[in-house]
């Protein structure tokens, strides 16, 4: 091959760098692992880590995966795909995609979906910078507290680089305040607000009135939801908002330490020129085939460039097959079955843990697998209490209060050995 | 490949379900917890199919996708390296896969410990100081990397430094990384040799100036032998420099981009580092900063105490902010530590020389039948602007006096579209936009010499079919599932999920 391109040496190939950036000591790397030796490696690195019995959500939901899921998207030739560019022999990925699209439309009660994003903070950024585009000479973005705090901070810092003022709207007992909303829109200068579904407490908020109150002074209405949930409450195209995001790992993503995980990005209609991402859309080939391609790249930074809103260029597009192939298989009966299942036992959890007398209510409102509460004694000597026996529940929130989250996979036995497991230390 | 027309949605049939779930005791029990105001309205439109179908539906549909493990991709500026099955296997080991993100530190000591281990390899290997591991891709990092930059000029009291300087041969994520990140983009110009013209470059240095964005070797897969002359003028003017790392695998065990005066740097892990594609994610884009930089990293951030335990700092007064849910894409983080181990200190020597040397060896033994526009030792990639002879012929009048009509040549497109019926991905084209029919083609080091001689055979095969009836690469491809798609149709009359059919 060096005769071919003319050089005595692969040295050669590199003569046109300058000889003081060639490196020349030794890399400071271990010596080369044989396959055996990597896997044994790994073996003991997870000997270090500890499988807990995982009671708590904050973001990130224990659900169960099914076989079928991790068995077919990692078929490589799912995974080891390029992007779909080539739409000939890519019509695997551009149909998942569009399956995808389509069943996110249909839990968040949307008209159009993008391919997916990295994940749900980054896709409330998003949003956050598409409701600036949305509306002319705006530059606010009003943040419920009732956010969790990861997405808090993720949009808190686009919003600092891409020179958008961020407003909090308050909570009060435990749920956005429509007056702190009232109040905050009052201004006229802001662009979008962005309101959970159900919120960092586990309770599911009841949003009449929002987005009509975003609408009337000028601001897209965005929804931060759990994708999962919506299986069974209320929509955010049924609660007239206008873009909903959220993180899809509850729909049977493996926890995997917070990552890989998917967010996904949903938007009206009218709004689709604005939509951040890769878009699937369906057409016909030369023969007249049904067949599909990305489409409306005009939208895109690669076409954009410095005009750009958004500098996104991929999607999680493996991680949106988990997504399509966990909703094909548990289907409308299945997702609501892991919800009910899930909070059945959330609020047993939840009527024992108050039995034990350690704990105080704190609101009264209705949720699902996720909920507070305030803790009668020291909330982190309560989480190491819990965290000795095994059981990682209990997680210290802002106001000293403590979550809990219950999935399907907690058995009644587990939630009763949790229990002894209080009952027991010494709080 | 065989042409499948089914769309989950198709198949489903009421009352069908694919999953079981114990539920008898909670029967009704939703009805009694969530108030009718609260509560979804109608059935969601979910596809109500069993078991095997889904396994067969999603089976046939993987069956019309190309994948590394199907066949080469001389992709230009993507390095789309084979992925070695065991990082597959190690990544989703049940002792990481079942860790909850916001686990204690002593519960998760052996997941932190690849973190650190981890930025330590890649400061190692790029000359770097420090990494974040949290950008989820390429272009994530290239933002995070920019939001490093402001946030260390603003630190500073530095108020003015809005712009940004991007060469005309960037990639265009780099231009709208800098918009999204508040930077005003200044365009640097490329001289005939498809470098910066460093006498362009001087004029635009000022006090205005936060940095320069480049890509090294650049995206005509030329190095930027200047690159020393560059670091100086920018450092002079208050500025830094932030390397692309798009094109790092020709560097990969020979230059190190710390040493080449880079202040900040994001490497692809799906790209060097050899982690899958995904079919366009999920990705990972750690961003390497200068020892200076450090303090401006975005949080969380693993950090190891004397005693040897490993800690997660949170977030910090300097730091750039919080770019992701958690701590990045940790499952391919983890392939590419394994990747990175497979390597090791002996075999990263080589890996980007053969990259290197796989790549001038297509231009060389194809530079015959397309045009090669600058004649240089190239990395990790090379671009041709298109055919030699495109097989275009005028109209003419035949001996016996009937007209023939005028051919059109050829394109980029047609070649790129004839290589998919010969078992071949195509080769990025249309990019960098210096030339009108740029094919650029990056073959990577895992390719054998077999099979780049099967991939040259087969170019040169096609351009011989150029030259003798280019309708028939117009017409291509012939043998994959489908033609070419209606792209127009596509975006005149959105059609963008199941219910709008």
């Amino acid at each position: 091959m060096l005769d071919r391109v003319g050089l005595p040496s692969l040295e050669g190939l590199y003569s046109d760098v300058p000889e003081r950036f060639i490196y020349s000591k030794e890399y400071d790397l271990p010596e080369a692992m044989t396959e055996q030796q990597i896997r044994e490696h790994f073996e003991e690195l997870c000997s270090r880590n500890s499988k807990l019995k995982i009671f708590a959500g904050a973001g990130a939901y224990d659900h169960y995966t099914p076989a079928v899921v991790p068995y077919l998207a990692s078929r490589s030739e799912f995974s080891t795909a390029y992007t779909p560019y080539q739409a000939e022999i890519s019509q695997g990925t551009l149909r998942y995609i569009f399956e995808y699209q389509s069943l996110i439309c249909e839990l968040t009660g949307m008209d159009i979906s993008n391919a997916s994003m990295y994940d749900g903070p980054t896709a409330a950024a998003e949003a956050a910078m598409m409701a600036l585009s949305c509306t002319k000479r705006k530059s606010k973005v009003l943040l419920s507290e009732t956010l969790l705090p990861q997405v808090r901070e993720v949009v808190r810092t686009y919003a600092g680089y891409h020179g958008i003022e961020i407003g909090m709207i308050a909570q009060k007992d435990g749920q956005t305040s429509a007056e702190a909303l009232a109040e905050a829109l009052e201004g006229g200068d802001v662009a979008g607000v962005i309101l959970p579904s159900i919120n960092r407490f586990g309770i599911i908020e009841d949003l009449s009135g929002f987005a009509d109150a975003a609408h009337a002074a000028g601001a897209v209405a965005v929804c931060y939801c759990d994708p999962s949930a919506l299986a069974v409450v209320r929509t955010p195209g049924e609660w007239g908002f206008d873009i909903a995001v959220g993180d899809g790992q509850s729909l049977g993503l493996p926890l995997c330490y917070g990552g890989p995980s998917v967010g996904f990005m949903a938007c009206r209609k009218d709004y689709v020129r604005k939509l951040p991402g890769r878009i699937v859309g369906q057409s016909v080939d030369a023969q007249g085939k049904r067949c599909f391609v990305l489409t409306l790249q005009a939208r895109e930074q690669h076409i954009r460039r410095e005009k750009a809103t958004s500098n996104i260029c991929s999607n999680q597009s493996l991680m949106a097959l988990y997504v399509t192939i966990y909703l094909s298989l548990m289907g409308p009966a299945g997702l609501r079955k892991v919800n009910e299942v899930s909070a059945f036992k959330a609020h047993s959890l939840r009527e024992k843990l108050l039995e034990t007398g350690l704990f105080e209510n704190v609101f009264d409102k209705p949720f699902l697998k996720e909920f507070v509460l305030k803790p009668l004694c020291d909330p982190n000597k309560l989480h190491k209490a819990l965290l000795d026996k095994g059981f990682f529940g209990a997680l210290p929130t802002e106001e000293g209060y403590v979550s809990f989250c219950v999935t399907e996979k907690r058995s009644a036995g587990d939630i009763d050995k949790l229990i002894e497991t209080l009952k027991e230390a010494q709080l | 490949m065989k042409y499948y027309d089914k769309l989950i949605f198709e198949l489903s049939k009421e009352g069908r379900c694919g999953f079981s779930l114990d539920g008898k005791a909670s029967e009704g029990y939703l009805e009694s917890i969530i108030p009718q105001a609260l509560a979804r309205g109608s059935k969601p439109r979910l596809p109500e199919v069993s078991e095997v179908d889904v396994v067969r539906h999603y089976t046939n549909l993987s069956q019309m996708n190309f994948g590394v493990d199907t066949g080469f991709y001389p992709l230009g500026s993507c390095t789309m390296k084979y992925n070695p099955k065991i990082n597959e296997e190690v990544a989703s080991m049940s002792g990481f896969a079942a860790l909850h993100p916001l686990q204690d530190e002593e519960s998760v000591q052996g997941a932190l410990e690849v973190y650190w281990k981890m930025e330590k390899m890649l400061s190692a290997i790029t000359g770097m100081s420090a990494f974040t591991l949290n950008p989820c891709a390429g272009a994530h990092g290239e933002l995070t990397g920019l939001m490093i930059m402001r946030r260390y000029h603003l630190l500073r009291g530095d108020m003015k430094r809005t712009k940004v300087i991007v060469p005309d041969s960037a990639h265009g994520t780099n231009p709208a990384s800098a918009a999204v990140c508040g930077l005003d983009v200044v365009v640097v110009k490329s001289k005939e040799n498809g470098l910066v013209d460093v006498e362009d470059l001087k004029p635009l240095l000022n006090d205005e100036i936060a940095g320069i964005m480049m890509t090294n070797p650049n995206t005509l897969g030329l190095f930027e032998s200047e690159i020393g002359e560059i670091a100086d003028l920018v450092h002079a003017c208050g500025g830094l420099l932030y390397y692309d790392g798009a094109n790092m695998n020709p560097l990969l065990g020979v230059v190190r981009p710390g040493d080449m005066g880079f202040d900040i740097m994001h490497l692809n892990l799906h790209k060097t580092f050899s982690t899958p594609h995904g079919g366009g994610g999920p990705g990972s884009g750690p961003v390497g900063v200068a020892t200076r930089l450090e303090k401006c990293l975005p949080g969380p951030r693993v950090i190891q105490a004397e005693d040897g335990k490993f800690h997660i700092e949170h977030i910090w007064e300097e730091s750039a902010g919080r770019v992701s849910s958690f701590m990045g894409n940790f499952g391919i983080i983890l392939r590419a530590y394994a990747y990175i181990l497979s390597l090791g200190k002996e075999h990263i020597l080589n890996a980007g020389k053969f990259a290197t040397l796989s790549a001038n060896y297509i231009k060389e033994s194809l530079k015959d039948c397309y045009k090669l526009p600058i004649e240089r030792i190239c990395k990790h990639e090379f671009v041709f602007d298109g055919l030699i002879n495109d097989g275009a012929r005028p109209a003419s009048v035949a001996e016996d006096g009937t007209p023939v009509e005028a051919v059109a040549g050829a394109t980029t497109l047609d070649v790129a579209k004839r290589l998919l019926d010969y078992g071949f991905h195509a080769p990025t084209i249309y990019f960098p936009l210096l030339f009108h029919q740029t094919i650029m083609i990056e073959p990577t080091e895992t390719e054998s010499k077999e099979t780049i001689d099967a991939f040259i055979d087969v170019m040169r095969k096609i351009a011989a079919e150029a030259a003798e009836n280019p309708q028939l690469l117009k017409g291509a491809p012939h043998n994959t599932p489908i033609g070419r798609p209606d792209e127009t149709q596509a975006a005149r009359h959105p059609i963008l999920k199941y219910w709008d059919c």
